[in-house]
């Protein structure tokens, strides 16, 4: 119980180089919650159903229970905890504050991530785009609307859009 | 120096959440990402059997382990704890007999979760099989073996009979009389975060627990109660939940595990429950079998109504009486109903047990009675809309079971979605396949009385005014998600013309914060919100006193805003907010005030009115449309309208998002969401994961249009009602409703899945009635009623004394 020796591996975490060892069992959500101190990524099932646990693994969302902390090595892993850089946070977490897309908050990491990976690749995504994108992922506050939202104003942000929430978005039609 | 309400800046606007940026950027804490050193992981034991006498356990090869340090049993943990004070028939672990598939037996701390969890699979327990009962009426049936030792009778738990007037000479009194069955199936919470919790003995005597609670006053004392503790010693803090529902508001035996654990082995103690266990934790809807009978007049007004319905508890008594009275107090709050009957029974059974989920007790009978409603209109020829309007019930006014309606905003919501989703023009005229239906709803905001009896205030704050310029408040009451901080920041800031983002606000710590009874029965706006305003303007008073004697203006005459306090008539003359801080702890010391909430007294006062009363009701009224495969039977949903009488939206944006997310809540209800068992006697949980139980995902959810209603209620603060529950209500309904006009099926069960539909229609088109549902009620042994006459027989909401044959 618990005397397997650990295992030692070197890769990126949120840019930067990291070397962590772990017992070799040990799912990548385990190495950053437990061995990285990165409690930002959460769990609702660790059995790859909910998304919750979402990081992006060389700039691919994928499920972090599902993915052994070994596999890891020499990959590029990114958190919530790196989406905000120099103080500054991430056009996505500003609009998911401002819009009330989070709410008890414990999804919300994941959705963060899984829509950043969407605008890398689809700067301009219609809404069924963001629906499919964002499926595999469980919120069972928001109703995913305003999600929806957020993700609409902070993709026309990044394109250097002055956009701002409509106002029936905030105050009802 | 009251402002005029369109002077104020912060009430009604659409902020960002006091903790929005903490949530966005992952930082927030919740039970799980505590961490101490030498801590513990504790799993616990459950039960394989759904009902069985625990014959012995043996758990010694567990405790030779290597790296176990405690393993408790039932006989550890004698002392019962429950929620309610009549249903004290918990235990942290089971003493002599368990309940249902996943009652925990035994609990073990070892030094990593999976020394625990091996050490689990060396306990042996012998068990002694008891017949089981998986449904409500498998319990009517049969009497014994009794799951308990107590209730109202056999396997009932608890058996009520209400009568407000004579509801069978009303009933008689109608032109049409109609009667229907329906069945709710439960449901569970599914809060994204699994429940956690960790303990942490201090040597001298003091006990902290932190937990997902939505209730950390009343873990405080079970705790206290269970562990035998002076409860001043006792500490619980309640960490931000993940999701709550209502599935985080009982005292959890695994809370009591994990501190009696601590301080047993000295160490911190921690467990994360795993997403079965959730399941097994439930306390969910009930599942309800119901029953009404109406009569109506060709005008539409209804002359009585009786009401049956029979709930299904599962293993322990939770809140389940209080669910049960829900399950009959609130139909009287939307449509006139002269004279009423209610019957309501909850039975034990051998599944998980029920509690409140988001709308508690209340969401079963409402999709009952909507259903009902629209089959009258449709009897009666009538647009539903149109009978629904006739038929309100008055502000100001008095129900037949004594509650106090005020404020009442739903003809205007009726109005809102029946333009909005231009009913009129498509109600009954859609091409076959696509339909639209309505219903309405009513929730509490607040319960009128307390948990266990007592005659304190139902919220408390404390407000520190610092000469920074800051403010903290403090408070009992529990953020789940739905932005309860926040709140207290936007009133304590609008009073005092402050930046809400300039105050903090500590709440839900039993050592830090003053009681609030828990995030529940969407009372914490109101009551939390009403003893935040209190505190807060006893502190505009403090300062404005001493800012009035250095700036030489009349106290009248002060304004607090914008960070400053100013002549109202000359607003360069003032001071910033620290400045009249400093002047008023320079003149009389320390500025700190307190706020408290009681509700007003009920008007009933028979046995059982308890349950109903609120300082105020909301309101909502909802349109959804659908469309029906008829070769599959799959229902979609692709727009629902929804307007809610919100009172006055405190912060607009967390309006919007509560609706929004009760939309998707019901949607999942109306559709797919069920907690189903493998029945014969088996009575395992058959889907016990987030795969398996079928919640709507982006896929699924639909488009709403939301208009909120704001009709201020004089008991509200700024007049603001609740938000959080009440949206649920009518979406089940008017699914149902909107099925009906699409197809011409009557489903009167939820969730309607495809195959009720497909049977429906099948049954349709060899010309037999196009209905799934109940076809009957069983007989239950109600008690003699308890007559209460009604406000309009001359009534003073006392039950007439009966004579006991």
């Amino acid at each position: 119980m618990g005397n397997e020796s650990k295992a030692m591996i070197a890769f990126t975490v949120n840019g930067e180089s990291a070397e962590v060892a772990f017992a070799p069992h040990k799912m990548l959500l385990e190495v950053l919650r437990e061995d990285l101190g990165l409690t930002g990524t959460k769990h609702g099932c660790e059995l790859g159903e909910c998304g919750t646990c979402t990081v992006l693994l060389d700039g691919t969302p994928v499920l972090s229970c599902l993915v052994l902390g070994l596999a890891c090595a020499g990959h590029d892993v990114g958190t919530v905890e790196g989406m905000a850089s120099a103080g500054k946070l991430h056009p996505l977490q500003e609009t998911f504050a401002d819009l009330g897309a989070a709410q008890c908050g414990y999804c919300t990491p994941a959705f963060l991530l899984t829509a950043q990976a969407l605008l890398a690749g689809n700067p301009q995504p219609t809404r069924d785009e963001i629906k499919d994108a964002l499926a595999g992922n469980l919120c069972r506050c928001t109703g995913y609307i305003k999600i929806y939202e957020a993700v609409e104003l902070a993709a026309a942000r990044m394109r250097g859009e002055s956009a701002e929430p409509t106002r029936e978005s905030l105050y009802g039609a | 120096m009251a402002r005029k309400p369109s002077d104020r800046r912060i009430i009604g606007t659409a902020l960002r959440k006091i903790d929005a940026v903490a949530k966005v950027t992952g930082t927030t804490r919740f039970a799980d990402d505590l961490a101490f050193p030498r801590m513990l992981y504790c799993k616990l034991l459950r039960a394989t059997h759904p009902h069985a006498r625990v014959v012995s356990i043996d758990a010694s090869a567990a405790r030779a382990l290597d790296g176990v340090q405690a393993v408790l049993t039932g006989k550890d943990l004698p002392i019962p704890f429950g929620i309610l004070p009549v249903s004290q028939d918990e235990h942290a672990l089971c003493v002599d007999k368990v309940r249902f598939i996943g009652d925990p037996v035994a609990a073990v701390a070892a030094t990593s979760e999976e020394t625990a969890t091996a050490a689990l699979d060396r306990i042996t327990v012998a068990y002694e099989p008891l017949r089981s009962f998986d449904s409500a009426e498998a319990a009517v049936a049969n009497p014994e073996p009794r799951i308990h030792d107590y209730g109202d009778s056999g396997n009932l738990h608890k058996l009520i009979d209400l009568e407000f007037g004579d509801a069978a000479a009303g009933i008689a009194e109608g032109d049409v009389v109609r009667e229907d069955l329906f069945f709710f199936e439960g449901n569970t919470h599914l809060p994204m975060e699994q429940h956690a919790a960790v303990a942490v003995w201090s040597p001298d005597g003091k006990l902290t627990l932190w937990s997902s609670t939505q209730t950390p006053h009343y873990v405080h004392r079970a705790l206290a109660k269970v562990l035998e503790l002076p409860p001043a010693r006792v500490r619980v803090i309640a960490t931000p939940n993940g999701g709550g529902f209502g599935g985080k508001s009982d005292p959890f035996n695994h809370e009591i595990a994990v501190a009696k654990l601590a301080m047993l082995t000295g160490r911190p103690v921690k467990i994360t429950l795993t997403r079965e266990e959730v399941f097994y934790c439930h306390r969910g809807r009930h599942p309800t079998l119901m029953w009404v009978r109406t009569g109506v007049k060709k005008s539409g007004a209804i002359t009585g109504m009786h009401f049956r319905s029979l709930l299904d508890g599962g293993a322990y008594g939770s809140y389940g009486v209080a669910s049960t009275y829900y399950t009959g107090a609130l139909q009287t709050v939307t449509y006139n109903i002269p004279r009423y009957h209610f019957q309501g029974a909850r039975a034990f059974t051998n599944k998980a047990p029920c509690g409140p989920k988001r709308g508690h007790g209340t969401p079963q009978p409402r999709f009952a009675l909507e259903v009902h409603v629209d089959k009258i209109a449709e009897q009666l020829g009538l647009d539903p809309a149109e009978l629904r309007l006739r038929t309100l019930v008055p502000p100001n006014s008095l129900t037949a079971n004594y509650l106090r309606v005020g404020s009442m905003g739903l003809g205007r919501c009726i109005e809102k979605v029946i333009a909005g989703s231009e009913w009129k023009k498509r109600f009954r005229q859609l091409p076959e396949g696509r339909g639209v239906g309505l219903a309405c709803s009513s929730y509490i905001s607040g319960a009128g009385l307390p948990i266990y009896w007592n005659n304190m205030p139902h919220s408390g704050v404390q407000l520190k005014c610092d000469r920074s310029g800051g403010v903290t408040v403090f408070c009992g009451s529990t953020d789940i998600g739905q932005g309860s901080d926040s709140i207290l920041a936007y009133i304590v800031a609008e009073i005092l013309g402050i930046d809400p983002f300039d105050i903090a606000v500590v709440t839900a710590d039993t050592d830090l914060t003053p009681v609030d009874l828990g995030s529940y029965s969407s009372r914490v706006t109101l009551m939390s919100g009403n003893a935040a305003l209190q505190a807060a303007e006893r502190a505009r008073q403090i300062l404005a006193v001493h800012a009035a004697k250095q700036l030489e203006v009349p106290v009248d005459r002060l304004q607090f805003a914008d960070g400053r306090v100013f002549d109202g008539n000359d607003s360069k003359r003032g001071m910033s907010f620290a400045d009249a801080v400093q002047a008023a702890e320079a003149a009389a010391g320390t500025v700190g005030t307190v706020g408290s909430y009681t509700p007003p007294r009920s008007a009933g006062r028979y046995r059982g009115a308890g349950v109903g009363p609120s300082p105020a009701y909301s309101y909502s009224a909802c349109v959804a449309e659908v469309d029906v495969d008829p070769e599959t039977g799959i229902v979609r949903v692709p727009t629902i309208w929804i307007a809610h009488d919100v009172g006055r939206s405190i912060n607009a944006a967390t309006v919007i998002g509560q609706v929004e997310g009760s939309i998707y809540m019901g949607l999942g209800e109306a559709l797919m969401e069920e907690m189903a068992y493998r029945g014969n006697r088996n009575v395992v949980h058959k889907i016990p994961s987030l795969l398996e139980y079928k919640s709507p995902t982006t896929l699924e959810m639909c488009d709403v249009i939301t208009y909120l209603v704001e009709d201020p209620d004089p008991n509200g603060p700024f007049g603001a009602k609740e938000v959080g529950q009440g949206p649920l209500l009518p979406v089940m309904p008017a699914v149902a409703n909107a099925v009906y006009d699409a197809v011409g099926v009557r489903i009167d069960e939820v969730p309607i899945t495809p195959e009720k539909v497909l049977k429906a229609l099948r049954r349709k088109a060899k010309g037999e009635a196009g209905r799934v549902g109940p076809e009957s009620f069983p007989d239950i042994p109600w008690p003699e009623p308890t007559r209460v006459p009604t406000p309009w027989e001359g009534g003073d909401g006392k039950a007439v004394e009966q004579v006991r044959a």
